[in-house]
């Protein structure tokens, strides 16, 4: 009537028949599936391209993006020395552009990232067993939080000052219910389902389930809903710089560069404005397509397909 | 303290789920197992029948503390289950393992079987860590799959293939008493009657006592020596399964019975 029996199942194993079984890890397999995914490498790519630009923009950049020449204002795009133009200030727009990557994409980023680590303990926590209580905790952040980015980063910046920190923190708070949303969705469904049980039925104990069982599958919609949320934070800290709350002049954020465009707009200038909103867009897009493209890579079931 | 040859004693097992009140409308309750008792024997495989709904998961859930009973009294092997906690808990969960009903969702999508296997056997520390990859193999092999389908997910499995995981998974533990909730309802008649050949040959070997839980009688009929019959929450009627097929004492036990017409034991 003792398990004994088991233990002496048989002569061991030969270690050929084992070799290896973990070579498939989730993420080895879901950069396989993106490897596949056309679109999604390409807005790779393009990211991947812009940020080497942004960092080695004090090695690469053509000119310095602060100092202009008052006497070349304005020159239109294709002129000799300078491919994208200058702006009203005389400064050439492609270094600006170069440099400004660095602010956009750290705007774009780090709050993302921050409020990704937040929204995880937020929502599991209250996700995982929470009951009524974890609800209620999410209510209490919606209601919080339900207040115009806007108008918090106007009044952050009354109090702080403009600047890109506080441009950071402003997104980042705001982002923080959304986020912790998602991860406390996917941690009431997921926590749900029977294979949690069975982790508890093998004796794991409650840290061990939100760490192996549940973080695994919290994360894969996690992952997607930042990147795409990423390229929305671009656009949305740029309309701070170029509503003044956001990062400052003359720093050479994406945001900022358009708002400069917008006095020179109308005078029929509007490669100042419109360049670094095309930039603008095709990060912000490339956000998006590589968040699908992650959606698709991490369903377990498109993985092996 | 219960009769020496007596495992596991269930007493007045009662589950009520709340849901709690949303937004001033009041909760309500809802009475899933109601009184439930009946005694498993050592080594014997014991049914638990019942139409869809009669609380036969929440029992099997209860017993294993994977889910609060609401009140009543679990004995297993002179231990009082209900009041067990830390360390003795973990012991007893090594002891008592579960195959779950829906094969989809038993498994973690994100994790590779194997590793779900040897989850078991590392947490309760059955195997030197350098073995515990072999005797994922050999498990996997016994029960009817191959070795190289360890690092597969599960999704890569027919739905029979994720029964026999599960049935892997549980007895990864090394226990000694198992419940198996619905382990062939989702298959065909040939796959259904591997899979309880297996289940017998299992029981054979490692001496294990079962719960099966089921609807089909003829399934209960063939593998089974005491049964208790549930009906909305209640266990209506215990005993033995030719006692219980040849002279029902219960109206409900009649009704399920009338309802097949034909029991036949499965093929093999
Ligand atoms: N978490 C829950 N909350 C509320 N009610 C539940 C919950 N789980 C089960 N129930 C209810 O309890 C009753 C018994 O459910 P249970 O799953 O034990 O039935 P069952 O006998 O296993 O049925 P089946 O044969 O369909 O698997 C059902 O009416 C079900 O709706
Ligand atoms: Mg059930």
């Amino acid at each position: 009537m003792s398990s004994e029996i088991i233990t002496s199942s048989g002569p061991a194993t030969s270690p050929a028949r084992v070799a290896g079984w973990q070579r498939r890890s989730q993420w080895g397999l879901a950069m396989r599936a993106l490897r596949r995914d056309k679109v999604a490498v390409a807005a790779l790519v393009v990211l991947v391209a812009v940020t080497l630009v942004a960092v080695l923009a004090p090695w690469i950049s053509p000119y310095d993006p602060l100092v202009g020449d008052p006497r070349a204002r304005l020159l239109p795009p294709g002129t000799p020395g300078h491919l994208l133009g200058l702006d009203g200030q005389g400064r050439d727009i492609l270094s600006r552009l170069m440099w400004g990557g660095r602010y956009s994409l750290t705007v774009a980023v780090v709050p993302v990232v921050c409020a990704a680590l937040l929204a995880l303990v937020i929502g599991m926590a209250s996700g995982y067993r929470g009951g009524r209580r974890g609800e209620a905790v999410m209510r209490v952040l919606d209601v919080v939080f339900a207040f115009p980015i806007v108008l918090f980063a106007i009044a952050l910046a009354a109090v702080l000052g403009a600047g890109l920190v506080n441009t950071m923190v402003a997104v980042g708070i705001t982002l923080v219910p959304y986020m912790s949303r998602v991860v406390y969705t996917s941690t009431v469904q997921e926590s749900a389902k029977e294979y949690v049980e069975a982790a508890r039925a093998a004796g794991a104990t409650d840290l061990e389930i939100l760490r192996k069982q549940l973080l695994p599958n919290v994360l894969s919609p996690l992952v997607v809903y930042g990147t795409t949320l990423a390229g929305l934070v671009i656009v949305l800290a740029a309309g701070l710089s170029f509503l003044g709350v956001g990062i400052t002049p003359p720093a050479p954020d994406w945001g900022v560069m358009t708002a400069d465009g917008r006095q020179v707009l109308l005078e029929g200038y509007a490669h100042v404005a419109t360049v670094p909103g095309l930039v603008i867009l095709v990060v912000a897009l490339a956000f998006n397509l590589l968040g699908d493209g992650i959606r698709d890579a991490l369903d377990p079931h498109k993985q092996t397909s | 303290m219960s009769a020496p040859d007596v495992l596991l004693d269930v007493r007045e097992l009662r589950k009520v789920y709340r849901t709690p009140a949303v937004l001033g409308r009041g909760g309500s309750e809802f009475v899933a197992v109601e009184g439930a008792s009946f005694t498993v024997r050592r080594g014997e495989t014991f049914g638990l029948i019942g139409e869809s709904g009669s609380g036969k998961t929440t029992v099997g859930r209860m017993l294993l503390r994977l889910l609060d009973a609401t009140s009543g009294y679990v004995e297993f092997d002179g231990y009082e289950v209900l009041r067990l906690a830390g360390p003795r808990l973990r012991d007893l969960r090594q002891r008592m393992q579960i195959v779950f009903q829906d094969s989809g969702s038993a498994f973690n999508p994100r994790l590779p079987v194997g590793e779900q296997v040897a989850f078991p056997m590392r947490k309760f520390r059955l195997h030197p860590e350098s073995e515990i990859k072999s005797r994922v193999v050999d498990l996997l092999e016994h029960v009817g799959l191959w070795a190289d389908q360890a690092q597969r997910y599960p999704h890569e499995f027919s739905g029979g293939q994720r029964q026999r995981l599960g049935i892997a998974r549980a007895l990864a533990a090394q226990p000694d008493f198992v419940v198996l909730d619905e382990p062939t309802s989702a298959l065909d008649v040939s796959v259904q009657g591997q899979i309880l050949n297996l289940l017998c040959d299992l029981q054979d070997e490692r001496g294990l006592t079962l719960i099966l839980i089921s609807h089909n009688l003829a399934v209960i009929q063939h593998m089974c020596d005491h049964a208790a019959v549930m009906h909305e929450g209640h266990v209506v009627e215990t005993g033995s399964v030719d006692e219980l097929f040849g002279a029902p004492r219960s109206d409900i036990t009649r009704q399920l019975l009338d309802a097949v017409l034909e029991p036949t034991a499965p093929a093999g």
